[in-house]
């Protein structure tokens, strides 16, 4: 028997690769995608690499019939204003936006500017990112999204916070370099191509909304976030700078990222000494749900650099979203979610 | 078939049979190589690696 699903605000770039992802999976079936500006359209006319693989049409968000497990991907802030509406639709919801990411209502109010329209919902909410709650999501009704440059900066700290490697009275620097697509498909001045093409900007130097989900999960305060824009359409590369405690040396680094690694399905460890890949790099994870951690200490001074390279639209958005399903649902974690990549690309 | 200790990244690496004194061989997790120095006992080192820098 598959479990019905429906998404609210396919047409996104989210809402796409969400869409692609299930409309492969064996469980599933999609029964309506809404999107106000697009009714009545077909789904592929905004997402072309579905041709020939749904002939759905884009519904009216009124016209939502209750489904076992629904989906939200619409802009940050909606789904806070209508979540009692949905749940009456779903006894399960995945959330992709950040309106339900943040524990704490003065938190959330502090990083977005504004106070959270349905804050007695924030503690409903698991944080949706597997690897740091894995057993949770498997008991839980309501799952948040996990931002794309929080979960790059949260994986690439993960091994040294889980296995207490970090001295945590040094600052974590964190320096972000993303893609386009992250910017979504609304599109502004920036993103034409005469201004977005060839470029390397940094367009926040810290206190980026992302940084609270790193301070949330990771447990750590004096933590800052810097995103650059460079010429990729997907992919994000994380690269934190960060100290060690005094006396850990990299066979106590190796340890605790192979640990992170045995546990989780989708983090791999990348620190190759030949060829052309010893790094984590973005490029070659377009599509695909693996995260590549990467590290280098420098022994003489405790200085580590630890680094995360994801597809911001899929470890970072609509594939985790779908890990957290396969968890909730009690399916197999790696569930339509086994794509290795491309290379080359 | 006897296993050592990768002295990089303390993984478990299996050494073949046959395998000879002052032979290289790669330790499957980080990559790196390493010289059998001794057979019996099983010892090995790190041995050099050309390294890459593309900022000249």
């Amino acid at each position: 028997m598959t479990t019905t699903v429906s998404i609210i605000g396919g047409s996104g770039y989210g809402g796409g690769e969400l869409i692609r992802l299930l409309l492969g999976h064996p469980n599933v079936d999609i029964k309506q995608v809404t999107s106000r500006s697009r009714v009545g359209e077909y789904v592929y006319q905004t997402h072309p690499n579905l041709r020939k693989r749904t002939q759905l049409k884009f519904s009216d968000p009124s016209q939502l019939e209750p489904v076992d497990v629904l989906f939200l991907a619409q802009p940050h802030g909606q789904a806070q204003q209508h979540i009692e509406d949905y749940a009456k639709l779903a006894p399960k919801i995945i959330d992709l936006a950040a309106d339900f990411r943040l524990r704490d209502a003065d938190f959330y109010e502090q990083w977005y500017g504004e106070k959270h329209a349905a804050p007695q919902w924030l503690s409903k909410f698991v944080y949706g990112l597997p690897e740091l709650h894995r057993a949770e999501i498997s008991k839980a009704s309501y799952i948040s999204g996990v931002g794309c440059n929080a979960t790059a900066s949260n994986l690439a700290l993960l091994p040294l916070v889980k296995a207490d490697l970090l001295d945590t009275s040094s600052p974590i620097f964190i320096e972000i370099k993303v893609g386009s697509s992250e910017g979504g498909a609304e599109g502004n001045s920036g993103s034409l191509h005469a201004e977005r093409a060839n470029v390397i900007r940094t367009f926040s130097a810290f206190g980026h909304r992302h940084t609270a989900e790193v301070i949330q999960e990771m447990g750590v305060s004096n933590v800052s976030l810097t995103m650059t824009a460079v010429d990729l359409v997907r992919g994000v590369l994380a690269t934190a700078h960060a100290k060690v405690k005094p006396g850990v040396a990299t066979k106590d680094l190796w340890k605790a990222y192979r640990a992170v690694a045995n546990e989780n399905p989708f983090v791999r460890v990348v620190k190759e000494q030949r060829g052309i890949y010893r790094v984590p790099e973005p490029k070659i994870l377009a599509g695909s749900n693996y995260a590549d951690l990467g590290f280098e200490l420098d022994e003489s001074n405790g200085h580590i650099v630890a680094m995360c390279a994801i597809d911001n639209l899929m470890k970072g958005a609509s594939g985790t979203a779908v890990q957290c399903l396969n968890l909730m649902m009690g399916w197999e974690e790696t569930l339509e979610l086994e794509f290795m990549g491309l290379h080359p690309i | 078939m006897s296993t050592i200790v990768c002295p990089e990244c303390e993984a478990q690496v299996e050494l073949a049979d046959g395998t000879e004194a002052g032979e290289i061989i790669v330790c499957s997790d980080c990559g790196v190589d390493l010289e059998v120095t001794s057979i019996e006992p099983a010892v090995v080192q790190l041995a050099p690696m050309e390294q890459e820098d593309w900022g000249e």
